[in-house]
């Protein structure tokens, strides 16, 4: 026997699919491509903030392939015994933690002000977290135009009710990386599945076919490699921490939009800006600022913080860390998973500052 | 065929390096000034999702959008990446007396 609330859940559940009827749903009730709430920026100030430097972005780069080749090589060097497992640890992190942000800069084209560095940043990015790098600059356009809005966006992590194995699983990359699979296999027989026709136009399919193709080209040359010498090194440095690394993207990528508002156009009440620590802001490049980032998304990330300062008079205060971000975020998603219809209401300031 | 112009704003009425909005009748329109001082007029309508390039990011010849960083030439209205695929309209500009003027006698030539 059914109990009440499941049967209630039954209506409750929504469908995420972009191809399902919440889309034409979301059509209907004025919530695509629409018109967000702007906190108000004076142009002068807001041309200061969206200037362009490669200094920043081409510090934190060579800092990061350093960092990236040398815990590589100690883990080359120590292979075979208990010390590489921190190494590689680190060198996880540094491949499918850092590699998300560095794939979400490069991919707005906005972290370097030399245009091919972006392009070159994105697609080691895009291989690194197991995207192929041309639908998904697609889906991260939908992402932007439709934040959160179900049926809509294709970056909605946590759907409701909240599945909490899978929720879980989400800091194993599998979801993930299995979910990007389906799409790879068959875009490499020339074929896109029905959510990227949804939001590729048709100039872009071949780029992406061609694209899906140099990435399995590339996990078969780690497995192959891997078979050759009868060792699972090779895909322990390439390849694998796409899995093993990317708990930690997980542990940012969560404080973005989970538990939060749902089919609402006012970022403040459906993203999360997060104070972090230095380290922490070098690893995710400063997306924790993620309100600023979706009202303002011609804002280099080494600009964010200044944003931030220029528009917190009209912004929710920020969460004071991870912790504080998930104080929130793990009782919300423990009650989203039994009803689905709660979600955490931002408190938004009434009254904007004069600019 | 004659050029209709249409007074927009003074020369200096639009920073270097920057950009205008410019509604006329039932169209919008954006105007372009460069570091160098030549005006450029294109569409004013992102062609991926239709958001207004006023408030987009001007750098050297370039507009970028500001919703989601689609980018264009703003010499001569094409597309230079994604999700921006499709080139924007051009209309002619001519500064005389100080006052910029765009011709708008035709669809715009992208
Ligand atoms: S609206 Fe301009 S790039 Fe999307």
């Amino acid at each position: 026997m059914s109990t009440i609330a499941e049967s209630d859940h039954k209506v409750l559940r929504r469908d995420y699919r972009l191809t399902g009827p919440e889309a034409v749903i979301a059509q209907e009730r004025g919530l695509v491509s629409a018109d967000w709430y702007q906190s108000p920026v004076p142009r002068k100030r807001m041309k200061e903030l969206m200037q362009r430097s490669d200094a920043p972005a081409i510090r934190d780069t060579v800092i990061w392939l350093v960092l990236l080749m040398a815990t590589g090589w100690m883990a080359h060097l120590l292979w075979g015994t208990w010390w590489s497992l921190p190494v590689f640890i680190v060198y996880g992190v540094l491949y499918g933690t850092v590699g998300d942000s560095r794939w979400h800069e490069g991919g707005h084209g906005t972290a370097f002000k030399t245009s091919w560095m972006n392009t070159a940043v994105y697609h080691l990015g895009s291989f690194m977290m197991t995207r192929e790098p041309v639908s998904w600059r697609w889906s991260h356009a939908r992402h932007h135009s439709d934040t959160i809005i179900v049926g809509r966006d294709p970056e909605i992590a946590v759907q409701r009710p909240t599945a909490i194995w899978r929720l879980l699983l989400l800091f194993t990359g599998l979801p993930q990386v299995i979910a990007e699979f389906r799409k790879l296999i068959p875009n490499c027989v020339g074929r896109l599945t029905a959510e990227e026709a949804d939001y590729l136009p048709a100039s872009e399919r071949n780029k992406a076919i061609l694209a899906a193709r140099i990435h399995v080209l590339i996990w078969v040359a780690a497995i192959t490699a891997s078979i050759m010498v009868g060792s699972v090194e090779p895909l322990m440095l390439v390849g694998l921490p796409t899995l093993y690394g990317r708990w930690m993207a997980t542990v940012y990528g969560l404080t973005q939009h989970a538990g939060l508002a749902e089919d609402v156009l006012d970022h403040r009440l459906s993203a999360r800006t997060v104070t972090m620590n230095r380290v922490n802001r070098f690893l995710y490049w400063n997306m924790n600022f993620h309100v600023e980032h979706h009202m303002f998304p011609t804002v280099a990330f080494h600009a964010l913080p200044a944003l931030h300062e220029e528009v917190r008079a009209d912004m929710p205060a920020p969460y004071n860390g991870l912790l504080g971000a998930y104080r929130e975020i793990i009782p919300a998603l423990i009650r989203q998973a039994n009803d689905p219809t709660y979600f955490v209401q931002r408190p938004v300031p009434q009254v904007v500052l004069a600019s | 065929m004659t050029m209709a112009w249409v007074d927009v704003c003074a020369a200096e009425g639009i920073d270097a390096e920057d950009v205008l909005r410019f509604d006329y009748e039932d169209r919008t329109y954006a105007l372009y000034r460069t570091e160098d001082n030549r005006y450029f007029a294109t569409d004013g309508l992102c062609t991926h999702a239709r958001v207004h390039l006023a408030d987009g990011f001007v750098s050297g010849t370039t507009i970028e959008c500001p919703k989601h960083n689609g980018r264009f030439d703003v010499t001569n209205g094409k597309a230079k990446g994604a999700p921006a695929t499709v080139d924007l309209g051009c209309y002619p500009v001519e500064v005389r007396d100080g006052r910029v003027r765009i011709s708008l006698s035709s669809e715009g030539t992208g």
